[in-house]
């Protein structure tokens, strides 16, 4: 055991997805040290504390006295799990996103991100985010769209691009909406099209997809770089290949890029103390609850999470009645 | 007859004033909130734009309190807000409401039909009757649309969160109750300062002391858009105070009073408001060279003249589907890269998740710094 370092510093990334939960552990070099991926489940704060735990676990066998910087949160869950773990910098994922990606591919200029319920599409340019854009309201191409239709063809999803990239004569299939897609799926299936032909067809529909929702009105330069879950599909990244005419990069922890770009962010604002709870978190007890507002007609239900007991966020109101938390302003029972 | 009125901002305050001055009963309806959107959802058509909503949960809450006539306004032009006062009468009759819905047609540079429509409500009072409610009316309006445009430049640097909003609700209450015009227009000298002052601003909207420390000169956003999607803080999931408390001042074009000013009025009594709208249409011009229906050729040409008022980016705002909108949202990319100002466009509706709203402005607002700390504030401020 004499090969681990003595002490070392460390910054914390978690990012909590719709679909799934990421950490990492990142060193000095900033060097990717102890990660973690867990699907979320509807359960953000359970996998959270799990992850953490396990975080730390992997942590102790590479450095004998690990001592934690930082945090940073990101995804949809970020503010959620600040509260829980004691975030230090709390970002959107599409500032986490780009963070990771330039510090991967220093001269990226375009990163292309697909996750489990939603997809971005980010332009940098002179080493910063110049323009962006998320899916709206529409989820198809996303990973839990692929992920449905694998299950329908009783593929793995890890498969599905396998088996694309096999494909000769790729099908035709309508991209605009996931329902539309579906039914041009069952119809190429049922008029006895190979299941290779058909899901690269799908692959392709998908791109073009993402490409008219996200990219229109914008320049897409290389180089490209295609992060996330759906990354790891190969028929995904050849069909973006195909249709941008370049090469794309996939980082190799393509899944843990958000949560990598927020422990860089927590790296990088070089804090002098951190508000980390510590790996015992796993020993602590946390609980959510909820309850509905009677302050006005729109009865939001407030979200509250507690640590051993205390108050730790309360979130899911319109107003500030309940966000606030800590705020002077909350204390002094502002609203009459 | 007890008369009721759709929901926009601050709307309601004017015309609450205007009715009741002319001897009408007046039934404000409750703010939009989540109740009145889910009664809206539930009866209006499926397609119908966002704002269309809203209306029908407004009207719906003030049936069930006693009203007995709605005063909605009418529109023109390939904008389906034109048709929006026939389909919900013919939605609230369905539903069962014995309504008459009074319209008021924009009046195209003629007063007459407008203020004959008025009259006709007020039960045949002389016009100089009416015209002193309408007066009245005005300068509340007028004076509300102080208090936010003081709002959202202190917001971003008040101390404590809220307590900029907390002055301008306490002004508020004074104004509904102001009585008069002098009265209105003391409250609302009145009200500004105070609004200001509750985040450590001077009245000229710079800081005061002590300051905080936080940074100034701001960022500032011009919000532009369709009328109802800026105006209504609801259906914009209170984009202004998201914005605000991440420390950007946000810029208006289309306050109620401004709107007002230019479509309502004919120009022949505002000179200096006439060259305005024509200052929009040729700002717009090498993009939109003509009316495409709602607020769609103002986006384009107010987003032009947020760049030479040197903001640093420019978010824009549409209920889902609006097709004046959309083509200003496929213009703007074009215009942003041109001007290199940063554009957010965000289309609305009834359920555009909190979460997503949050993070792209979020990275707008970390895109707009980061482009101020590379090149400083831009000269034009």
């Amino acid at each position: 055991m004499g090969t681990k370092p003595a002490t070392g510093h460390v910054w914390l990334g978690i990012d909590v997805g719709s679909v799934t939960t990421k950490a990492v552990a990142v060193g000095e070099t900033g060097a990717i040290l102890a990660h973690i991926c867990h699907e979320t489940m509807g359960q953000p704060a359970r996998q959270v504390v799990r992850g953490l735990v396990e975080l730390g676990a992997q942590l102790a066998e590479v450095r004998r006295k690990p001592r934690v910087r930082g945090v940073g949160t990101t995804g949809s869950g970020r503010s959620l799990a600040a509260a829980l773990v004691g975030g230090d910098v709390v970002k959107n994922e599409i500032t986490a996103h780009a963070v990771a990606a330039l510090d991967l591919v220093p001269d990226v200029r375009t990163v292309l991100e697909i996750g489990g319920q939603d997809s971005k599409i980010i332009l940098l340019r002179d080493g910063g985010v110049s323009d962006f854009a998320m899916n709206t309201v529409c989820a198809a191409g996303t990973g839990s769209f692929l992920d449905r239709q694998a299950a329908r063809l009783g593929l793995a999803p890890a498969e599905l691009g396998e088996l694309a990239l096999r494909s000769k004569r790729p099908v035709r299939i309508a991209g605009r909406c996931a329902v539309f897609a579906e039914t041009d799926m069952v119809h190429q299936q049922q008029i006895g099209h190979a299941v290779e032909d058909i899901v690269a067809g799908l692959c392709q529909a998908l791109v073009r997809n993402y490409l008219n929702n996200l990219a229109k009105g914008k320049d897409l330069e290389p180089p490209f770089v295609f992060q996330g879950g759906v990354a790891a599909n190969r028929g995904m990244v050849a069909a973006f290949e195909g249709t941008l005419g370049h090469p794309v990069t996939v980082p190799e922890h393509h899944v843990l890029m958000g949560a990598f770009g927020a422990a860089l962010l927590a790296k990088e604002a070089g804090l002098a103390s951190t508000r980390f709870r510590g790996f015992g978190l796993g020993r602590m007890e946390h609980r959510t609850a909820s309850f509905d507002c009677d302050g006005c007609p729109n009865a939001c239900e407030i979200t509250e999470l507690r640590v051993d007991g205390a108050v730790a966020a309360r979130w899911g109101g319109r107003c500030d009645r309940w966000q606030r938390q800590g705020s002077p302003a909350r204390e002094a029972g502002v609203e009459a | 007859m007890r008369v009721t009125f759709p929901h926009m901002g601050n709307l309601w305050i004017i015309a609450k004033t205007l009715l009741e001055d002319l001897g009408l009963e007046v039934i404000v309806p409750p703010l939009p909130n989540r109740r009145s959107l889910d009664v809206g959802v539930r009866h209006a058509p499926e397609f119908a734009c966002f704002p269309l909503k809203l209306n029908i949960g407004d009207f719906v809450g003030a049936l069930d309190q006693g009203a007995e006539a709605i005063v909605m306004a009418g529109g023109i032009g390939p904008c389906r807000f034109g048709h929006y006062a026939q389909v919900e009468a013919q939605v609230l009759h369905d539903l069962g409401y014995d309504v008459e819905m009074v319209i008021l047609e924009p009046p195209r540079g003629h007063l007459d039909g407008l203020l004959a429509k008025i009259r006709r409500l007020s039960g045949g009072k002389p016009l100089t009757r009416v015209w002193r409610a309408i007066r009245f009316g005005w300068e509340k309006l007028v004076a509300l649309d102080e208090f936010d445009r003081a709002l959202t430049r202190a917001r971003p640097v008040e101390r404590l969160t809220g307590s900029a909003a907390r002055a301008h609700r306490a002004a508020a209450a004074r104004l509904a109750d102001a009585d008069g015009v002098w009265a209105t227009r003391r409250v609302g000298r009145e009200g500004v300062r105070e609004i200001l002052c509750a985040a450590g601003l001077e009245e000229s909207g710079r800081p005061g002391e002590p300051s905080w420390g936080k940074p100034f000169p701001r960022l500032r956003v011009g919000l532009v858009g369709e009328l109802f999607m800026v105006a209504e803080p609801f259906a914009n999931q209170e984009i202004e105070r998201r914005l605000g408390e991440m420390g950007v001042e946000v810029l208006r074009p289309l306050y109620l009073s401004d709107w007002v000013r230019t479509h309502l009025i004919p120009r022949v009594f505002q000179p200096g408001r006439r060259r305005r709208a024509s200052e929009v249409k040729r700002a717009a011009r090498p993009y939109l060279g003509h009316f495409v229906g709602g607020e769609g050729l103002d986006s384009v040409g107010e987003t032009i003249l947020f760049d030479r008022q040197g903001c640093d980016g420019v978010i824009h705002v549409a209920p889902f589907t609006c097709m004046p909108e959309i083509v200003a949202a496929s213009l703007l990319p074009e215009a942003g890269r041109d001007l290199g100002l940063p554009v957010l466009s965000l289309f609305l509706d009834e359920h555009t998740a909190e979460a997503g709203l949050t993070t792209r402005l979020e990275a707008f607002v970390d895109l707009l710094g980061r482009r101020r700390a590379v090149g400083g504030a831009r000269e034009k401020w």
